[in-house]
């Protein structure tokens, strides 16, 4: 049991490690390049956008969809190699 | 073929397909009425979302509100997308895991207490019904530019769709006709966009269009923000892409109304009870992720729509005589959405920003319903955007009538009077309160309270201050109390309200007098934080949970193994 215990215990602490790494992004990316670097960053051109601007209006948006879908492919690694301690038969994750 | 011809065609093609959804999909039991069946594929699941979610304002309202916001549109932009980002990864997998019906149950059990509860039921109405009335006014609104019948049929109309679908399919027919929704909607606002993005760039990707150039007008071979911005130095505008400057929002503001918006999506009940309907919280996590990318194909949509029709509009109206207005500009003046007044007398429209001067107003809302009119695009895309318009509006609304209903049946009813009721008997209750919920939505779509604006304000601050802390924090800490809980949430809720209450519905004071430079659209993102904080301290101060609640956070966290 004792196992089991540090098997949950050790899955969650990689949940919380890949969900701080990811709210970092979210965050750097909404509230960083596209609010409080907007201005210094709208001096830099991509094509016809400042770079600020396409950030707050595009960019953000795009990364939002890239970090949620990064979140769902890495936790459905995990609970393949974590599955819960309920027997040996227990595939989490595995098949749908 | 007309355009009113076509629009009833269509519109009535829509609302058949509907009600054949409805009648194929109604339910016998509270399993299938509440999170229908909890069988529902994440793709399906994430159309569903996403037409759930994009009400009226998203479709009619967002692009022309940006087209007149400029960059400060981000906050509609970032706001409404990055609350997803929060909901994949802190809430819906593990509210699916916990796997009851509504969400003031799980606050309920959580907190151990049923005046959590009560306390949780009460914002879930109050939000569902503030949002409730502004879709069914917007049925009614694209109903009369479109079909020519007074505003209060076109409500009536919706009411009699909604109630169908609702009452008889419960979640399950919910679900099915948001999916058929979505795709009228996106298939809606897409086909003008592109026509658009193409006759204006040369690009056939509006997302790509908004970063080309002009290719025809005076201005082709500028880029088209390049060209928006010099139109707007020439008007004596701020420009269009720059932030931060006079006449637009400060930083802080715009800090925290996307803050307060982002939190406020990922606790709004109506969304979050879509993630109940999935087979586990491995799929609540991939139908979140097609919800974003559903939502994000209309959300980078509409800013290039913005820009676009902002050139439009200025280019075809400014300093044009008044004799050689095209002909949808007459026919949008007749709805009094466009307003042209010649105060100078020179017979010229003069287009500028101080309002004095300015001969022309503008209703935001017409942007995208005058578009395919704009773009010289054929009738039936028009009647199709009125039918998008439609979809969008009927589909929140029936989300938000599920969470009434199943709030009143059970999380008061069926609370109240514990195992003594059967399946049956609840059933009939969740149909019965899901009517009475559609009549009390009409009647605020037919006799709109006038502050509907700042009563939506209301809806995201106070989903924001009260059900994103304590959600968060049910799952991510064993040690928060029922007391914490509690106090946070009402502490979060009187300060958002009343705030909110001071500035916008009693307009004591202007922007001069907010805290921290934060507008009443923002201070939800301050609710929060003290939501938060008060919820910590109370904790620190009270016993922790008993052994089983403890064990019913383990068990949430764990992952689910029944997919």
């Amino acid at each position: 049991m004792k196992g089991e215990e540090s098997r949950e215990a050790s899955y969650w602490r990689a949940n919380l490690r890949l969900l701080a790494v990811l709210l970092a992004i979210w965050f750097a990316v909404s509230f960083g390049l596209g609010i409080l670097l907007v201005v210094p960053l709208n001096e830099i051109r991509l094509g016809g956008f400042p770079l600020g601007f396409w950030f707050s209006q595009q960019g953000a948006i795009l990364v939002f969809v890239v970090l949620v879908l990064v979140y769902a492919l890495a936790m459905d690694r995990l609970e393949r190699r974590r599955p819960s301690g309920q027997g040996p038969d227990a595939q989490g994750g595995e098949g749908r | 073929m007309s355009i009113q011809a076509w629009t009833y065609v269509i519109v009535a093609a829509t609302f058949a397909l509907y009600i054949g959804i409805a009648i194929w999909s109604r339910v016998r039991t509270t399993q299938g009425f509440y999170v229908a069946g909890r069988g529902v594929h994440p793709v399906a699941n994430g159309m569903a979302t996403g037409a759930d979610w994009m009400s009226a304002a998203s479709f009619i309202s967002m692009a022309g509100l940006i087209s007149f916001m400029g960059y400060d549109g981000a906050i509609y932009l970032m706001g409404w997308t990055g609350g997803y980002v929060l909901l994949a990864l802190l809430l819906a997998p593990y509210l699916r895991k916990y796997g009851k019906f509504t969400i003031p149950e799980f606050v309920g059990d959580r907190f151990y207490s049923q005046t959590a509860r009560v306390v949780a039921v009460v914002c879930a109405i109050f939000v569902s019904f503030t949002y409730i009335a502004g879709q069914m006014r917007g049925v009614g609104v694209v109903f009369s530019r479109f079909l020519e019948v007074e505003i209060d049929t076109g409500v009536y109309i919706g009411m009699g769709i909604v109630f169908l679908y609702a009452t008889l399919g419960g979640m399950r027919g919910i679900t099915y006709t948001q999916v058929a929704q979505y795709c009228v909607l996106i298939v809606a606002y897409l086909i003008p966009a592109v026509a658009i993005s193409l006759k204006m760039t040369g690009s056939p990707i509006p997302q790509l269009g908004f970063g080309g150039a002009l290719v025809e007008g005076e201005r082709a071979g500028v880029f088209l923000l390049e060209a928006i911005d010099g139109i707007h130095r020439e008007l004596g505008l701020p420009e269009y892409t720059a932030a931060f400057v006079a006449g637009k929002k400060s930083m802080i503001d715009v800090l925290a109304i996307t803050l307060a918006l982002m939190v406020g999506t990922a606790g709004l009940p109506h969304v979050l009870i879509r993630f109940y309907t999935v087979k586990s919280a491995r799929l609540a996590r991939w139908s979140v992720m097609w919800a974003l990318i559903f939502i994000a194909l209309l959300y980078t949509t509409a800013p290039a729509v913005a820009a676009f029709a902002r050139v439009n509009l200025i280019q075809t109206l400014h300093d044009r005589p008044i004799a050689e207005v095209p002909a949808w500009f007459t026919s949008w003046e007749q709805t009094g959405l466009i307003r042209f007044e010649d105060r100078n007398g020179d017979g010229r429209i003069q287009y500028g920003e101080d309002p004095a001067t300015r001969e022309l107003e503008i209703d935001r809302d017409i942007m995208v319903l005058a578009n395919p009119e704009i773009a010289e695009l054929p009738a039936w895309v028009v009647a199709l955007v009125a039918a998008g318009g439609l979809a969008a509006a009927l589909s929140t609304a029936a989300g938000l009538l599920l969470v009434i209903s199943s709030s009143v049946s059970h999380d008061l009813v069926k609370s109240w009077m514990g195992a003594r009721i059967t399946d049956d008997r609840e059933l009939t209750i969740a149909r019965v309160s899901a009517g009475a919920a559609v009549l009390v939505a009409g009647y605020f779509g037919i006799n709109p309270p006038d502050y509907v604006a700042a009563v939506v304000a209301f809806a995201f601050g106070l989903a924001a201050a009260s059900f994103f802390p304590v959600l968060v924090l049910g799952v991510f800490s064993k040690r928060v109390t029922r007391e914490g809980a509690i106090a946070g949430m009402l502490v979060g809720i009187a300060f958002t309200a009343g705030y909110i209450l001071w500035f916008k519905i009693l307009g004591y004071g202007g922007p001069e007098d907010w805290w921290f430079g934060i507008s009443p659209e923002g201070i939800g993102s301050l609710g929060m934080l003290i939501n938060f904080a008060v919820t910590l301290a109370v904790t620190a101060m009270t016993p922790p949970p008993p052994q089983e609640v403890q064990a019913l956070v383990t068990e949430i966290r764990l992952p689910s193994q029944d997919d």
